[in-house]
């Protein structure tokens, strides 16, 4: 059985639009590999991102999401292969969930313009984009796992990137928060036409979101679009097997599902967490 | 001038919190105070070299505290053990080798007690000239420094996704820790020096609401405690650096109740 992936938007008619949209390719990385003391983490990776695209990359953890993400951003130089960036290609970054150290006394604001200098006109629109106008003067130790995470997009945003890193964007954010940072990462696209990575565990409501889908484990398992991509057999095999420890282990869009014991079930995929 | 030792040494101990107390917010922030604390266990080996090699002490110390700083650079990325493991070997190493050169070569004439625990009653003008000059130095180079090393205390790889150099910045900035701590020796001494760059920015902490007050709040403190600390030392007759760090001690202590308050918020 195939497993059940529920579309959060209805893209289909996008579908055309938005492949129309693609611009240039803006990062090339050509049979990259990353050898860490002997082990591959990372294994003859081909990838094209362009702009106006919206790729998802999910897998496993230790799959080497992160680390790919580091190679393309520069941040880590392949062991093999090459990774071309256009030049001049001004990329914002938003790193996984992190913890601000709360003796760093710092409020949002100055926290966005740590990178770049900005009028404070361009920062009240690029927190404005976020929804996170009123965040402007808390402290950033003080913020939610959300109100942080569009706080860090604000950040990536405020250089006027052409292409987008976003890892693992909607960690410790709740359900319906998580939700509304997609659509508002959709927005993004949409409205500035910038090429996005997005780096995900979580398969359900990415898929929705996401021009191409891309499973890494090492290397790329597998890549489509995301409605055919559940029924690839290299996908049913990285994910499909643990799923069928459940029965309808994937949870749907609209909330989570509860089995018959009343316990969450959840995606196989996000190993990482689990509820009993 | 019955008092000229006690304007020095208020001079030097003023000198002193400028350095440090800056120098120490970000190493609070970026978790360095082991690094710091391994610098200063050096001190006393560098202060054998310089009688050795007959040069000034304080520069004895300094080029020491360099040398070891960029051994400590080098090895940043040595995954045989732990980092503070790798600082407790080397920092216990470097005060045992400095206890046993400093007697060696030292004799009777060197106050081993006032490189442990400073003598800031005994500093000298070229001392305080030390001090200043490194106030400069060290000042413009955080100046220089500034946004990309605060970019970096907040986020390594959002820095360096940025475009900011960390390797190259954070060397930069373990040098300036090193080269303090090398010429702020002789006020608090190798054992106390760490406490002058932790105290008063765990301190300021609780006041400050933007990084620039949180360092102006620390150097407030600090010069505070200082005068604090000698005024207790000279009315009771205690060792001055001891003495110095247990009012930045009771200092932060008073600071306490409005962290937690912060914390609970």
């Amino acid at each position: 059985m195939s497993p059940s992936i529920a579309v959060l938007q209805p893209t289909e008619p996008a579908r055309e639009a938005v492949s129309i949209r693609q611009g240039p390719s803006l990062i090339t990385a050509r049979s990259v590999g990353i050898d860490l003391g002997g082990r591959m983490v990372l294994d003859r990776i081909d990838l094209e991102l362009r702009g106006g695209e919206i790729v998802t990359l999910i897998g496993p953890n230790g799959a080497g999401k992160t680390t790919l993400a580091r190679v393309l951003l520069g941040l880590l130089r392949p062991t093999r292969g090459a990774v071309t960036r256009i030049p001049g290609l001004r990329i914002g970054y938003v790193p996984q969930r992190f913890a601000v150290d709360p003796t760093i006394p710092i409020k949002v604001t100055r926290f966005l313009t740590l990178g770049v200098r900005a009028r404070p006109a361009a920062i009240a629109s690029v927190l404005a984009e976020v929804g996170a106008s009123h965040l402007a003067n808390r402290p950033l130790s003080a913020l939610s796992g959300g109100e942080f995470q569009r706080v860090s997009l604000a950040r990536a945003l405020i250089a006027e990137p052409q292409f987008l890193m976003l890892d693992e964007p909607v960690q410790g954010v709740d359900y319906s928060g998580e939700a509304q940072l997609y659509a508002l990462i959709g927005q993004i696209r949409d409205k500035r036409g910038c090429g996005i990575l997005l780096i995900s565990h979580d398969l359900h409501i990415v898929l929705g979101a996401s021009d191409r889908v891309i499973c890494l484990n090492r290397h790329i398992c597998c890549e489509g679009v995301p409605e055919t991509i559940a029924a690839h057999p290299e996908y049913v095999r990285m994910f499909g097997r643990e799923a069928g420890r459940a029965v309808g282990i994937y949870r749907h869009s609209h909330d989570h599902e509860h089995d018959l014991s009343g316990a969450v079930k959840d995606a196989a995929c996000c190993a990482d967490h689990t509820h009993d | 001038m019955i008092d000229d030792f006690l304007v020095r040494a208020a001079l030097a101990g003023i000198g002193v919190a400028l350095l440090t107390a800056p120098l120490g917010c970000f190493v609070v922030w970026q978790r360095l105070a082991m690094f710091g604390n391994s610098i200063a266990h050096c001190g006393l080996l560098g202060v054998a070299i310089g009688v050795l090699l007959s040069i000034d002490l304080t520069l004895g110390v300094i080029v020491v505290s360099l040398a070891l700083a960029m051994l400590l650079i080098g090895l940043q990325g040595q995954k045989l053990l732990p980092q503070d493991t790798l600082l407790g070997i080397l920092a216990h190493a470097a005060l045992a080798a400095g206890l046993l050169a400093a007697t060696w070569v030292g004799g009777t004439r060197l106050d081993l007690m006032g490189y442990l625990f400073g003598d800031i009653l005994a500093v000298s003008r070229a001392d305080i000239a030390w001090i200043f000059a490194g106030v400069v130095m060290v000042g413009g180079a955080m100046l220089y420094l500034w946004r990309p090393l605060l970019s970096m205390s907040v986020h390594e790889e959002l820095a360096a996704a940025e475009g900011v150099p960390v390797g190259v910045v954070r060397a930069a900035f373990m040098l300036l820790i090193a080269f303090t701590v090398a010429i702020s020796i002789k006020i608090v001494g190798i054992l106390l020096i760490t406490s002058l760059l932790i105290i008063p920015a765990a301190a300021a902490r609780a006041f400050a609401s933007s990084p620039e007050r949180m360092i102006v709040g620390a150097v407030l403190l600090s010069a505070i405690a200082v005068l604090a600390g000698l005024g207790f030392s000279v009315q009771l007759d205690t060792p001055a650096g001891p003495s110095i760090v247990l009012m930045l001690t009771a200092l932060f202590a008073l600071t306490v109740p409005l962290l937690m308050r912060q914390g609970a918020r």
